[in-house]
């Protein structure tokens, strides 16, 4: 026999005096956890965003936020088609890339998606050949027509993850992202039913962590001819050929298109970090709470504990216990309740996370294991300094009271 | 070898102060059989836990062989009575939560003693109390009698020269209190010195000498034959 085993034994004959002791602390490691886990994956998300996203400008309905365009909750606002030929017409200059989209909700064997309507390329090259002007064929600065990515390389399908762009749709052919193709069992060459017609998978995306692995991608035409939404889109992803010219390119596009709102990376940069630095606040506020609370809860059952074992207490000094070796039964106990706490707050932390992460922020959330490090060091932390007085109150218990007869 | 030297004690009550010995000059040799009686209240527990070096005086000294208790250092004194003492109590303080087994280690592993062999010097204490089929029951799923047997088996555990024992056979019927006498009367055959604390007339006349408590002074002890 060990001290330890005098700890497990009494912590296993009160098993439930401490579990709600100590939920306290757990439930609060749990909420630290899993704000934790689901920001640091909102944040890696949002440098994926930006990575994938090659746009540097977004023109966007008027009533849209960018945290809706990112979680592609766009029901009801739309704007016309007709902005991107008013783009392509225009005078601006620096334009890499237009990329207009439709996005709608779509269910695919019971589970919701987005499939999102995308314009390949060689329609833009018709488009522009057959204007026989605008701003793809008059090459000046940076801008030229020349440097569209993957122009004049061959394009895979899959560049679309990459440059946002893709050579060639047939009307009815779709793209697949990785989750979807995963969560509904689907392998490109098959079929597919959406919106009530049958589409072939020419290609699955692979996997970038961002939104787009549970989107479906088809021809932008063929999503607004299902929908009977007829010429609109959701958005305009831009890309300026550099940071330059897309800073002057906003107040341009801004002038061009006065009823849509234009934001460029750098607004929705800095709107994501102030998310993310809000929830990084708020977890740290919430450390304090839970510090506080979990210390004084702990505090008040040590205390309680302490009184109802005086006799016991009394009996170890009587049989020659010092006083250190009393303080370190509550002060080991206290150890042990911190490494559980923290494990169970780690563990219905990441469960939070990883469930309600990917409904909440719309982000795949995988398990932090590093966190569990640190759920168990702050939940030691904290049944300690709560058990501390305590503990020293029982190693200077007077045997004699504790031991007085009844 | 055990000495009390003009001791007084003062227990504080509700502000107050109740002086329960005063006085108390009490000088008791190795092997002997004291037991010490008097009414309740009298302050009988008060004197025992003194000598247990685990209650202060508030005047006086306790001695035990040559080190004064009371100048020693808490801890020294703690590693006194886990060497040299042993303690039985009226209500017995088993640890609830610990097996019959477990109860027997505790002074052991106090002690320092290693796994395996706590375990094996244990179930032997438990075997000379004739409990060798309880080694694993928790004192709540014992009789009162076995439950005093368990915690004699403790008290022997680091066998200890000196024993005080405050009503052993309080809480017992006669038969199994019997029983417990006649442990504690082995112990002090094998040369263990026993104190006793005890308001049975018939129980305190087995002992070798009676002190008597009054007033707050120890009356003048009884040889007994
Ligand atoms: N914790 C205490 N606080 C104050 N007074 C006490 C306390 N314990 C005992 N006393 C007083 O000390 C006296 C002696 O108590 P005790 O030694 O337990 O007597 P006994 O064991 O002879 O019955 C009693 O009269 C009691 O009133
Ligand atoms: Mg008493």
């Amino acid at each position: 026999m060990r001290l330890n085993t005098i700890v497990r034994r009494e912590l296993f004959e009160r098993r439930t005096q401490v579990i709600t002791s100590f939920l306290a602390v757990l439930l609060g490691i749990a909420v630290i956890v899993s704000v934790k886990t689901v920001s640091y994956y909102s944040e890696k998300a949002v440098s994926r965003e930006l990575d994938a996203l090659g746009a540097n400008v977004l023109v966007l309905p008027k009533s849209i936020s960018v945290q809706d365009y990112y979680s592609a909750d766009m029901e009801g606002s739309e704007i016309p088609e007709e902005y991107v030929t008013r783009l392509v017409m225009s005078d601006l200059e620096g334009l890499d890339n237009l990329s207009p989209k439709l996005s709608v909700p779509v269910e695919i064997e019971g589970r919701s998606f987005t499939l999102t309507g995308i314009l390949p390329k060689q329609e833009f090259q018709a488009k522009a050949m057959w204007q026989g002007a605008g701003i793809f064929s008059r090459p000046q600065g940076c801008g030229v027509v020349a440097n569209i990515p993957g122009l004049s390389k061959p394009l895979s399908k899959e560049t679309l993850v990459r440059e946002r762009v893709i050579d060639d749709l047939g009307e009815f052919e779709a793209l697949v992202g990785a989750d979807v193709a995963s969560l509904v069992g689907i392998e490109s060459g098959e079929d597919l039913t959406l919106l009530g017609r049958s589409f072939s998978v020419i290609a699955v995306l692979p996997g970038t962590g961002t939104v787009d692995d549970s989107r479906v991608f088809a021809h932008l035409h063929t999503v607004q001819k299902l929908t009977g939404k007829g010429p609109v889109l959701n958005a305009i992803e831009v890309v300026g050929c550099c940071v330059e010219i897309s800073q002057g390119l906003v107040e341009k596009i801004n002038k061009l298109l006065p009823e849509a709102e234009v934001v460029t990376i750098g607004q929705i940069i800095e709107t994501q970090i102030n998310t993310n630095q809000m929830m990084r606040r708020l977890s740290g506020v919430f450390l304090l709470i839970i510090a506080v609370v979990g210390s004084v809860s702990i505090a008040n059952y040590m205390f309680a504990n302490v009184f109802e074992r005086r006799r016991e207490i009394g009996t170890l000094v009587a049989l020659g216990a010092r006083p250190s070796f009393v303080m370190n039964v509550f002060l080991l106990k206290a150890a042990v309740l911190g490494v559980v706490g923290g494990i169970g707050g780690y563990l219905l932390g990441t469960l939070l996370a990883v469930t309600l992460g990917p409904k909440l922020a719309g982000i795949p959330v995988l398990p932090i294991p590093s966190l569990a490090a640190w759920g168990v060091g702050i939940s030691v932390a904290i049944a300690m300094a709560g058990s501390y007085l305590p503990a020293r109150r029982a190693s200077r218990i007077d045997p004699f009271d504790a031991l007085q007869e009844v | 070898m055990l000495r009390m030297e003009g001791v007084r004690k003062d227990h504080k009550h509700r502000g107050g102060i109740v002086r329960v010995l005063d006085n108390v000059d009490l000088e008791i040799d190795r092997g002997e059989y004291v037991s010490i009686v008097g009414q309740s209240g009298s302050g009988k527990s008060t004197l025992l836990l003194m000598l247990g070096g685990m209650l202060s005086p508030t005047r006086g000294r306790v001695i035990m062989g040559e080190d004064s208790l009371y100048d020693m250092s808490p801890k020294d004194r703690a590693d006194l009575r886990k060497n040299e003492l042993g303690f039985l109590f009226q209500t017995f303080n088993l640890v609830p939560y610990l097996t019959a087994l477990e109860n027997v280690q505790v002074p052991l592993l106090l002690r320092g003693v290693d796994g395996p062999d706590q375990a094996r010097k244990a179930a032997g204490l438990l075997e000379r109390v004739s409990l060798q089929d309880r080694v694993d029951h928790k004192p709540s799923e014992l009789s009162v009698g076995q439950q005093q047997r368990v915690a004699l088996a403790r008290m022997l555990a680091n066998d200890p020269p000196v024993i005080l024992a405050d009503e052993p056979t309080g809480n017992l019927d006669p038969e199994t209190g019997a029983q417990i006498l006649e442990f504690l009367e082995e112990t002090n055959r094998q040369g263990r010195t026993v104190i006793m604390v005890t308001h049975d007339p018939v129980t305190a006349d087995r002992a070798s000498r009676k002190l008597r408590l009054h007033d707050g002074a120890v009356v003048p002890g009884e040889r007994l034959p």
